[in-house]
């Protein structure tokens, strides 16, 4: 299994991402933005946190716009997993290949801290080592991880079942309690907490694991 | 030549950034700010002959995020 990681100037969590992946076997490769086509035959893409460009305009403006970032698009469109925490949750809206915007947290404040969550569907590549309504401790740490999305798109993630994790005890004034998305094929995961920081007994918790393996145990089989 | 680009978020969008300020302006004793919006204004130089279309289209894909904001364009 091979999995692709995007680095931006300002990305912080790229190689947190990369331990995730490989701690369920996945070989890695480190990708550059500035790089115009993925690496062959990838499995899956990680857009990893951190503040790309500085999140000088908005923030995952600047990233959505690089060159790897339209071969992520593309790769996307042809149905390839595409995932993103944090800054990646905001690149990937900015893309378009996920909808809805991350604003100013409704606090103003930057919130870090260990978040619950709770699983809305095990019916993904991304959360199908969790039940629905399991509820795992990740840590967040944003300043701009307000989803923000009108009464109709909230009514399509839900009838769609594309809400993948709401938080219990909202942090930060997302419309809905939500934490992270899925794209209409279900390919493209986005969530503002962080998975790839509770992966290891050091980490303080191993509960975001169950991404890395879900994708593992879906990739296995096909 | 010159652009000024200002970019606002719509109506109806919670401007939390806003709201802030206006708190502290009340702080200070600026009684009767019923609201505050914060935006940014973005100039840009451009080649002569650049058209407004051509910002329009800049504005579109990248200066402002259509989901949530408005543009206006001042060539001058």
């Amino acid at each position: 299994m091979k999995a692709a990681v995007i680095v931006f100037p300002g990305s912080n969590c790229d190689r947190d991402l990369a331990e995730g992946f490989r701690q369920e076997g996945f070989d890695v490769s480190m990708v550059w933005h500035k790089d115009t086509s993925l690496p062959q035959g990838m499995d899956v893409i990680g857009i990893p946190g951190g503040f790309s460009f500085g999140d000088y305009l908005r923030c995952g403006a600047i990233a959505a716009q690089s060159p790897i970032c339209r071969a992520v698009v593309d790769y996307a469109h042809k149905g390839g997993h595409v995932l993103g925490f944090c800054n990646g949750f905001q690149v990937l809206c900015e893309t378009g290949l996920l909808p809805g915007v991350l604003m100013r947290n409704a606090g103003l404040k930057f919130v870090c801290r260990q978040q619950v969550l709770r699983v809305e569907t095990a019916d993904s590549p991304f959360t199908n080592a969790y039940s629905k309504g399991d509820e795992v401790t990740v840590p967040i740490a944003h300043h701009d991880g307000n989803f923000s999305a009108d009464a109709d798109l909230v009514a399509r993630l839900r009838g769609e079942d594309r809400v993948a994790f709401s938080y219990v005890g909202n942090p930060n004034g997302s419309t809905g309690d939500i934490a992270g998305i899925l794209s209409e094929n279900r390919r493209v995961l986005g969530m503002m907490p962080h998975p790839e920081r509770a992966c290891e007994p050091a980490h303080g918790g191993t509960d975001g694991q169950g991404v890395f393996k879900s994708l593992a145990g879906i990739l296995a089989l096909a | 030549m010159k652009a000024r680009v200002h970019i606002m978020l719509k109506n109806g969008v919670l401007d939390p950034q806003g709201e802030a300020i206006r708190h502290a302006l009340g702080t200070l004793g600026f009684s009767g700010v019923n609201g505050v919006r914060q935006g940014k204004v973005i100039e840009l130089e451009l080649a002569d002959g650049t058209t407004e279309a051509t910002v329009k289209e800049m504005c579109e894909k990248l200066l402002a995020n259509t989901v949530i904001e408005s543009y206006t364009i001042e060539m001058s």
